[in-house]
């Protein structure tokens, strides 16, 4: 296995894109880390999207997008695992590079979420929990989300006001970041008196639905010497499967996919949760941020809301988390959230972040997990 | 939501709650599966679930998915059933301020969801307090 | 001897008293109270409907009878608010009891003996040693048009019966049908409501066709109303049934513990049912019940019952009728009411 460096990354800014169709958000983005990684051809491409076909209706994507980016006969693969599509796909494409199949790997997400309607996006997103023994029976995500936080909130007395506080916090790192969806701040009476989505979860607890595209560029970690970029290696790689189902879980209020993604992530890396200084994690609603950073061992079982309420997390803290905005303030494109995650790390590993800087950072972390914890993909990325 | 034929092959688990017993080392499925997560077995037999049980969590859903957008707000939590399975599903008959994580509950048969004037109509079980 | 091995109610939660539809409408409550008798009356929610009351009913019966459901020969529902005007509810209540595949279903439709038709033909079969065992339900949800008089009774309820020979609580001695051709309600194919033909509803309708089958049953069975424990009559509303009763004989005594409409309204189907289980809720073994139904259009069923000893060892297996009407109730105000009864016109 090779070591596999990041060359390249490039984002558009997110949000209701009316005047662009999937394909010109996805190109965009991906001329953008090429030229970024200064490359203009690829061995192959993998593109994580959750949901094209519901969205707007368009399957065999890898080969419209490998195509209209110009790189077809490339080979080209769409991947899919919910809202962990984009990091699944970086995984991939991390596999292809390591193994010594490919040398340049352009690795891409994409979500055009806008030209449906609100219902029709619902039922879409729903399409990441059962079918039969969920969505039948009326649950959303919002739901699925409220209940674990509803057992957090009884099993370690975890607060309304420590859920708001990651919203709140997500938006001032946001309001930093000017490619966001909603670059401002937000206060915790705010989110305390938004409307109710599924109680105790309001519409300040819950990501947006946002059209964007990010892509990255990978090679071997040699190549990158010889093409003198700033070394930013992948050490390490984690997935891990669960239940869809939240019913099916043992413990509603822990997310063991992220648990055991992370695990097998530290191991490849050879390093622990306290070597970790920035993390990027899948805050689709801010009760996932909490249960989050519990699984990811970066406190401990229970206490995640105490250590945003302490501000551990906070852009000062003593472990920064989403300094991008997270998916609350950023937004989140489906697959493109995973990719995106990648970004901001590379960014911080790079010391290219701005007013987002976390000073000395050398080894980031990101989680990006589909549907209420079914998937979860982990990587470690570090300067070397 | 689901199709006629997809709605009528869930019929032995939305009826009657038929799940299976793994013959090798116990593990109860709902719905029932073809490999033991737990054992890799493939032999199973079936079991009915019992009927009542006490809720994990809940939640209240007031922004719907579609078909649903004339039954909000409606309760909807995960419930254990006294063989220790959980099931999701919608809780009725119960103001909203007496949900409480514990509360027992039992099944009732219920309408699901109808499509429009004209579609099929489709049943499953609910939960009301015991 | 054939008879009734198990029985069930399910009666839903929600009420809406009188007053509060009187409001809407502009008519005087008292007055509707005092002529009909009636107080309040059951609503199903949205998501009931006579299929799924059949299936609670029909669970509470087997509760009672504790025999495998696999061994009905014979499911009926009867009802004049089916779910589908094609497509069974009976076949859906036979696959979530698990009588299913070896069984006969049927749907029964007579306007409010709907119920009893079942029951009819359900007793005959395990009478005639065609099948073992046969269930029959009568369950309602229909509708009286906004502002009309059936407004303030229409309800919904169920009552299940299974019928076979062995351990039977409650055997049944006679029955006699009485009918005839007569339009006094009705409801025509895509009509919403029903109409009907206001006082022509009662003595020529009601009356004569429960004084027919009474007098008939008694003839037949060489009885008089003395010899009867309980009589339980079609609830339309609350008056009906005590003068229909004192037209033939009976006491008021006899009537009340059957007389569940002052609080639950019309179940249409599953009227005389319902007031059937709760009479066997409190009858005693040896007693006789004597239960007449009426279907407008027009016809009524009439059975005569004979409580054993078995009553008492099933009776406390599952929920009483009058626990079902007292506990738990829901009170909606007309808007809500409306809603769940889908009377407000919504967008395509």
């Amino acid at each position: 296995m090779r070591d596999v460096a990041v060359i390249g990354v490039g984002m558009n800014k997110w949000g209701e894109l009316w005047e662009k169709s999937l394909r010109e958000i996805f190109v965009e983005a991906a001329l953008l880390a090429l030229d970024d990684a200064g490359v203009d051809k690829i061995d192959s491409l993998y593109v994580g999207s959750m949901s094209s076909g519901l969205f707007v209706g368009q399957e065999h994507l890898a080969s419209l997008l490998a195509d209209y980016l110009g790189q077809a006969p490339v080979p080209a693969v769409r991947v899919e695992s919910a809202c962990a599509s984009g990091g699944l796909a970086l995984r991939m494409g991390f596999i292809e590079v390591a193994s010594g199949m490919s040398d340049i790997v352009l690795v891409g997400g994409v979500e055009k979420m806008t030209d449906v309607n609100g219902h029709e996006a619902t039922y879409a997103l729903g399409t990441a929990a059962d079918q039969e023994y969920e969505c039948y029976h009326g649950v959303t995500f919002p739901g699925l989300y409220a209940l674990i936080a509803r057992a957090h909130m009884e099993k370690y007395g975890t607060t309304r006001e420590q859920l708001a506080m990651v919203a709140v916090k997500n938006h001032a790192n946001g309001s930093l970041n000017p490619l966001a969806q909603y670059p401002f701040k937000i206060t915790v009476d705010a989110v305390l008196h938004s409307v109710l989505v599924a109680d105790p979860l309001r519409v300040l607890d819950c990501s947006p639905i946002t059209d964007g595209a990010a892509a990255v560029v990978l090679c071997p970690l040699d190549l990158a010497r010889k093409l003198k970029k700033p070394l930013i290696k992948i050490s390490g790689s984690g997935q891990a499967t669960d239940s869809i189902a939240l019913s099916s879980r043992q413990d509603i209020t822990w997310i063991e996919s992220t648990h055991q993604a992370a695990k097998r992530a530290y191991a490849m890396a050879g390093k622990k949760p306290e070597d970790i200084q920035v993390v990027e994690v899948h805050d689709c609603f801010t009760i996932a941020e909490i249960c989050v950073i519990e699984a990811l061992g970066l406190v401990e079982k229970g206490k995640g809301g105490r250590a945003v309420e302490e501000g551990l997390t906070s852009l000062q803290g003593k472990i920064p988390v989403n300094t991008s905005g997270g998916l609350k303030a950023k937004g989140h494109p489906v697959g493109a959230t995973g990719v995106a995650q990648a970004i901001e790390i590379i960014k911080q590993l790079r010391e290219d972040a701005g007013p987002r800087q976390v000073k000395g950072a050398r080894v980031g972390l990101t989680q990006n997990m589909g549907g209420s914890g079914g998937s979860t993909v982990v990587h470690i990325f570090e300067r070397v | 939501m689901p199709t006629p034929s997809r709605y009528w092959r869930e019929i032995p688990q939305r009826y009657r709650l038929e799940a299976a017993r793994c013959l090798n080392c116990g593990f109860e499925a709902f719905p029932p599966r073809l490999v033991c997560p737990r054992c890799q077995s493939r032999k199973f037999e079936t079991i009915v679930l019992p009927g009542t049980g006490k809720i994990v969590s809940f939640t209240i859903i007031r922004v719907p998915p579609h078909p649903f957008v004339d039954q909000a707000p409606y309760a909807i939590g995960i419930v254990e059933l006294d063989n220790h399975i959980r099931l999701t599903g919608q809780i009725v008959d119960c103001p909203f301020e007496e949900l409480e994580i514990g509360k027992r509950v039992k099944i009732e048969f219920r309408k699901i969801y109808q499509e429009g004037e004209a579609g099929v109509i489709y049943y499953g079980y609910k939960f009301v307090p015991e | 001897m054939e008879g009734i091995v198990g029985y069930g109610a399910y009666i839903p939660r929600n009420r809406i008293k009188v007053e509060e539809i009187a409001k809407v409408w502009g008519a005087d409550a008292p007055s509707y109270r005092r002529g009909l008798l009636v107080e309040e009356k059951s609503v199903p929610s949205p998501d009931q409907d006579t299929i799924t009351m059949s299936v609670e009913a029909t669970k509470n019966a087997l509760r009672r009878a504790r025999i495998d459901p696999r061994l009905i020969g014979a499911v009926y529902v009867g009802s004049e608010s089916h779910p589908y005007a094609v497509k069974p509810s009976g076949t859906v209540l036979a696959e979530a009891i698990g009588a299913t595949p070896e069984v006969h279903t049927a749907d029964f439709e007579f306007a409010c003996k709907a119920g009893t038709e079942g029951m009819f033909v359900a007793l005959s079969l395990v009478k005639a040693g065609q099948v073992q065992y046969g269930l029959a339900v009568g369950a309602d949800t229909s509708q009286g048009a906004p502002g009309d008089a059936l407004e303030y009774t229409a309800a919904a309820g169920a009552a299940a019966f299974l019928f076979g020979r062995e351990e039977v609580v409650a055997e049944c001695l006679e029955t006699y049908s009485y009918t005839t051709d007569m339009p006094d309600f009705w409801r025509r194919e895509y009509q919403y409501y029903p109409q009907h033909g206001g006082r022509f509803t009662g003595d020529p309708a009601y009356f004569k066709h429960i004084t027919g089958a009474g007098k008939g049953i008694m003839a037949k069975a060489g009885m008089k109303p003395a010899d009867f424990d309980f009589v339980i009559f079609h609830q339309p509303n609350g008056k009906f049934p005590f003068r229909v009763g004192e037209m033939l004989g009976f006491e008021k005594k006899q009537i009340e513990p059957g007389w569940l409409v002052n609080k639950l309204g019309n179940t249409y189907s599953g009227s005389s049912p319902l007031g059937l289980t709760a009479t066997l809720d409190v009858a005693k073994p040896g007693d006789l019940i004597l239960m007449v139904s009426y279907g407008s259009g027009a016809g009524s069923d009439a059975f005569i019952f004979r409580v054993t000893d078995l009553i008492e060892l099933v009776r406390d297996l599952a929920p009483k009728t009058r626990e079902l009407l007292e506990k738990n109730r829901n009170y909606l105000e007309y808007g809500t009411y409306a809603k769940f009864r889908q009377k407000i016109r919504k967008a395509d």
